[in-house]
């Protein structure tokens, strides 16, 4: 049943996200492709739209999903599925243990797991960028107009950082790219 | 004052983009300067923490501030606050983005969007990298889990992150063992 797919993905979503919004978009694309809830198309769209809303990122991809795949029932499991974890053990740390978090083991097996989801953020955009442009991975074919585009707007995104003192705000990039899509491949 | 702790989580959460750290600076401001709930090395201490445990890092402070402020009934008032916009943002959004993507001005836009997003993912991993420890043993973990995403869809391979994550913790908890009763045999000599 939907609602108690929807519950189990994304509790797994909410106690794995160790780092917040963006640890959660590998664990997310996982749970919403490997149940079949979207395709890739509509997930990069998703996460475009949780990114440029208000409101914790994780959040907004939760109830993203549940309200398409179960009405507002859904949308409520999935944003309390997601949220649970972190607010309980929250109050567990604050009620009770204190300590837990200098306990040795916890320590090292957060050791391990922080650069892991680094590595694997770091994939997961490289994957996006590569499927994007129809390179090696995926079923689009080669487009060399994205190509173009993508190099230009990473040098325009990561070049402002060192022209100016914040360099553009990802909402920023998300307009400017909304504007250079429309036009360039409105053409 | 439950009232005062939604209302102001529900403020945060309906004026922050970009998510959890966007939003550090926000609640900063309204939590330690303003209502002064928290003083600001709990605040350091809330991120640290947050940082450290799994789900959205918004939620966490807000459960934090919430239960020192009102206990339980408090946490789940500025939790709920923090939430509600968001969610009803997102479910109207929802319910349209289908039809606009039909009128092909949309579309398009949303064809450059998707470039954006993976631009902005792989800046945020590279946050994440300059703010790391480079020893080793991190170094190691980073490039064998970005290879091994690599290698799972290039194959499409039916491997969850999920299983790397559990993998990497692992591997944490085996090398902090060795390491230590090295240290110990060292001592004993």
């Amino acid at each position: 049943m939907i609602y108690i797919d929807l519950l189990i993905g994304f509790l797994e979503v909410g106690f794995l996200s160790f780092g917040g919004g963006y640890a959660a978009i590998p664990l997310i694309r996982d749970v919403v492709l490997s149940y079949g809830w979207m395709d890739e198309e509509m997930l990069t769209y998703m996460v475009a739209v949780s990114e440029s809303s208000p409101g914790p990122i994780m959040v907004n991809m939760a109830t993203y999903v549940g309200s398409l795949k179960g009405g507002i029932p859904g949308a409520l499991i999935a944003t309390a599925a997601v949220v649970l974890p972190a607010f309980l053990i929250i109050l567990l740390i604050m009620v009770l243990l204190r300590k837990l978090l200098q306990n040795r083991y916890i320590k090292a097996a957060l050791d391990g797991m922080k650069p892991c989801i680094t590595g694997i953020i770091l994939t997961t955009g490289i994957i996006m960028v590569l499927k994007n442009c129809g390179i090696l991975i995926g079923e689009n074919p080669f487009d060399i107009l994205t190509v173009v585009l993508t190099c230009g707007m990473g040098v325009i995104y990561f070049g402002s950082k060192k022209v100016l003192k914040k360099g553009i705000s990802p909402i920023g990039l998300i307009g400017l790219s909304a504007i250079v899509g429309a036009v360039a491949y409105g053409i | 004052m439950l009232i005062d702790l939604f209302l102001t989580f529900a403020k945060i959460g309906m004026f922050t983009f970009g998510g959890g750290y966007a939003m550090i600076a926000l609640l900063e401001k309204t939590c330690v300067e303003d209502k002064k709930w928290i003083t600001h090395d709990e605040m350091m201490d809330v991120t640290v923490i947050a940082e450290s445990t799994p789900g959205p890092i918004a939620i966490n402070c807000a459960t934090y501030v919430g239960y020192r402020q009102g206990k339980l009934l408090g946490s789940v008032a500025a939790t709920l606050g923090m939430v509600l916009p968001s969610f009803i943002f997102i479910y109207i959004i929802a319910q349209f983005l289908d039809r606009f993507l039909e009128i092909a001005l949309i579309a398009n836009a949303f064809k450059g969007i998707k470039i954006a997003v993976g631009i902005l993912i792989i800046d945020a991993a590279l946050k994440m990298l300059k703010k790391m420890e480079k020893k080793p043993f991190q170094i190691c973990i980073v490039v064998s889990s970005a290879v091994a995403m690599l290698l799972i869809s290039f194959f499409s391979l039916g491997i969850s992150s999920m299983v790397l994550m559990f993998m990497a913790a692992f591997t944490g908890i085996i090398v902090m063992m060795i390491f230590k009763t090295d240290r110990q045999e060292r001592n004993k000599r």
